[in-house]
């Protein structure tokens, strides 16, 4: 063609015809409901039928959210405001929003503290998830332990001033021995930490004012969602390094110290979460002198945690052993010592490996939580089955508050869900 | 067997292994191992499959552990010592068959961290050295990927330049060729060619009898855990002393 002279063709088109869509047999919503959902008759019905159970879930659901009752005092008023139909009884979780969020005995003017350490918390959490974020917000996050606990508990300030000063000695003790050997230094760091814990705890009673700033709330008063959260952040910060500090154990070539992880974990994981529980509230204060007891929050805090670090520990281990021997042997060849090794080499990989297993065991641990309502501690299911639900004003009203309760963990776990898919993705370096 | 001393290219020992032994369990691997290595050389390593030529150089670094004999690195005795270990580690590098490079650290990154860590080298200077390894291996353009973006030849390069890092006296390379695709092998064996060229004391174990005949200045051959014959190569492949040698070096060469 492209030697053909222009004026020895007899017609030239100029401009080039308009696009034209394809049929809406092929292209576009037709298409896809075509494909998707009506593609055989069995497939047809079927979606006919789905379609007619989502209908009916709804038709149902749907009035007696939308009907709901918010302002009433007790069950009776919501029940004659809604004369007879359909509709939830939303009133009570206004009525007894503080109660669901923070237990019913923390003095309610002292409300804004958790809240105050709740907004500390986000802050203290980001550099941790997001690791873009500026390394200097880190100091946030080491300090939060001790600012929450100050506001959540109150009481005397120089409780989480001494206990920071206990760490900051291990530490100082731990990096000035370290060099000679990593035990020595390990040893020395705890040596010095539980030094300046000793001193201060003759210190304290003397330094702790008659009125203290914040008035102390003691932890049978602490309940609601609060403890839920508290006891689900707590555990889950502290079985993560356990846990990966028993996977590591495990595999150590000392063989004390991976028959102590090895029996750890088996004995942990082969006990019930619950029957850890009563061991806390109970037995554990026959192990401690009668005078001298540790406080319940404290107990539970520590079985929760050996409960899931025994899981983490496993999965930790799953990840381990998926890696190729010859990461471990690059890394050794490069005379790279075992710290160096496991922390830049090993563990990053391993982890990456384990994340969906993490994630699932905190997931869980979080939800089992309110198992501690078992053993009379008021969190928030605790709170629902108890002073809630027994009362005469709201005896009755199940729907609306486990409703309630579903929803403020499916919150929680479900961006702990997307947290960690997006995680996953963010560290996918290997096949690009 | 050929007069060792002629073969010598300085007096400076790099390795002295002395009746040196090892069992996998109940099974000897390796018997009776005598091998001094000079500052300089340029030993490969052959013999069929199972003969322990792998396991010989890999209890060099003591990623092995033997129990009988002695092994020497720069004067240093390897001995359950850890510090002695990690310091043998560092003076040595190390290839391995499938690269080992670390997947979740970029290229730089890979070659910056042992030097970091180990030799505590200020990060901008590590990198600096680490752009001129790369440039030696000609991948520079390749520092800001990670090494699954990279062809199986590009990957054992920078594992060659990882090693290099650490400004090792001795490489030792195990069959660094074996994984490759034959046409990634040439640039592979260029690579190791030129840093023999520069006088690396290298110890080989490949199949890659060309490499062996241009570079090598000594050809160790490896039967049933035990050295069997060794020659400068010339004389190695044109007249070997051991039947075993003969049968081995006809099968590999005959095809």
């Amino acid at each position: 063609m492209s030697d053909t002279h222009p004026h020895t063709v007899a017609f030239v088109r100029e401009t080039s015809i308009p696009q034209s869509s394809p049929p809406t047999s092929a292209a576009g919503p037709v298409k896809w409901m075509r494909d998707n959902l009506f593609a055989t008759i069995p497939n047809g019905i079927l979606t006919l039928l789905a379609i007619y159970v989502v209908y009916l879930v709804l038709s149902s659901t749907l009035p007696w959210i939308f009907n709901g009752v918010w302002d009433a005092k007790n069950l009776a008023e919501c029940r004659e405001i809604l004369q007879g139909t359909s509709g939830a009884c939303f009133a009570v979780l206004v009525e007894r929003w503080p109660q669901l969020l923070f237990g019913f005995k923390y003095p309610a003017t002292e409300y804004w503290r958790p809240v105050l350490a709740f907004v500390i918390m986000l802050v203290a959490i980001a550099p941790v998830l997001f690791f873009d974020l500026p390394r200097k917000l880190l100091i946030v996050t080491i300090l939060f332990p001790f600012v929450a606990y100050w506001l959540i508990w109150g009481g005397t300030i120089w409780i989480p001033i001494f206990a920071l000063l206990g760490f900051m000695a291990g530490y100082v003790a731990y990096s000035r021995f370290v060099t000679k050997s990593f035990a020595l230094g390990f040893f020395g760091g705890i040596g010095g930490a539980v030094v300046v814990w000793i001193i201060s705890g003759s210190i304290v009673p003397m330094l702790a004012p008659e009125q203290p700033y914040l008035e102390a709330v003691p932890s049978r008063d602490l309940g609601g969602y609060m403890l839920n959260m508290m006891l689900g952040i707590t555990c889950v910060s502290l079985s993560i390094p356990l846990g990966i500090a028993l996977a590591l154990g495990r595999q150590s070539s000392m063989p004390l110290i991976k028959w102590i992880c090895v029996v750890f974990i088996e004995l942990i994981r082969g006990v019930p979460l619950i029957t850890l529980l009563f061991v806390a509230s109970v037995m554990l204060s026959y192990f401690f002198p009668p005078e001298q007891t540790v406080d319940l929050f404290i107990r539970v805090v520590i079985m929760i945690t050996i409960f899931s670090a025994a899981y983490i520990a496993e999965v930790v281990r799953g990840g381990l052993a998926a890696l190729p021997k010859g990461q471990y042997e690059a890394a050794d060849s490069l005379g790279l010592d075992y710290s160096q090794a496991m922390r830049l080499i090993i563990l990053p990989q391993a982890l990456k490996i384990s994340i969906p297993g993490i994630v699932n065991i905190a997931v869980g641990l979080f939800k089992d939580t309110t198992l501690v309502s078992v053993i009379s501690m008021f969190d928030i299911i605790g709170m629902i089955r108890g002073p809630i639900l027994a009362s005469t004003d709201w005896n009755g009203v199940y729907w609306e508050l486990l409703g309630f309760a579903c929803l403020v963990f499916f919150v929680v776990c479900y961006s702990i869900s997307q947290y960690s898919q997006w995680l996953e993705r963010r560290l996918a370096t290997d096949h690009r | 067997m050929a007069d060792t001393a002629k073969l010598q290219v300085s007096d400076e020992v790099a390795i002295s292994i002395q009746q040196m032994n090892k069992w996998y369990g109940t099974f000897h691997v390796l018997r009776d191992i005598d091998l001094t290595v000079y500052q300089g050389e340029r030993i490969v390593i052959c013999g069929p499959s199972g003969s322990g030529k792998s396991t010989l150089i890999r209890c060099i670094n003591a990623l092995e552990e033997h129990q009988k004999g002695s092994i020497e690195v720069d004067g240093t005795l390897l001995s359950s010592d850890l510090k002695n270990i990690d310091k043998i580690r560092s003076e040595v590098g190390m290839c391995f068959q499938h690269f080992n490079l670390f997947p979740h650290l970029s290229i730089l990154d890979n070659l910056t961290l042992a030097p970091i860590w180990v030799r505590k080298t200020p990060k901008k200077e590590a990198e600096e050295v680490a752009m001129h390894y790369l440039e030696k291996v000609k991948i520079p353009d390749q520092a800001d990927k990670f090494p699954g973006q990279l062809s199986g030849g590009q990957q054992q390069r920078v594992a060659i330049a990882r090693s290099l890092c650490m400004k090792p006296r001795i490489m030792l390379f195990d069959e660094p060729t074996s994984a490759l695709d034959p046409e990634m092998i040439k640039e592979v064996l260029d690579t190791m060619i030129e840093l023999a060229e520069e006088g690396m004391t290298m110890l080989c174990v490949t199949h890659e009898m060309g490499f062996a005949r241009q570079v090598a200045n000594r050809v160790i051959f490896m039967d049933e855990g035990q050295i069997v014959e060794q020659n400068e190569p010339e004389a190695f492949f044109n007249n070997p002393q051991s039947p075993r040698t003969q049968l081995f070096l006809s099968q590999i060469l005959g095809h």
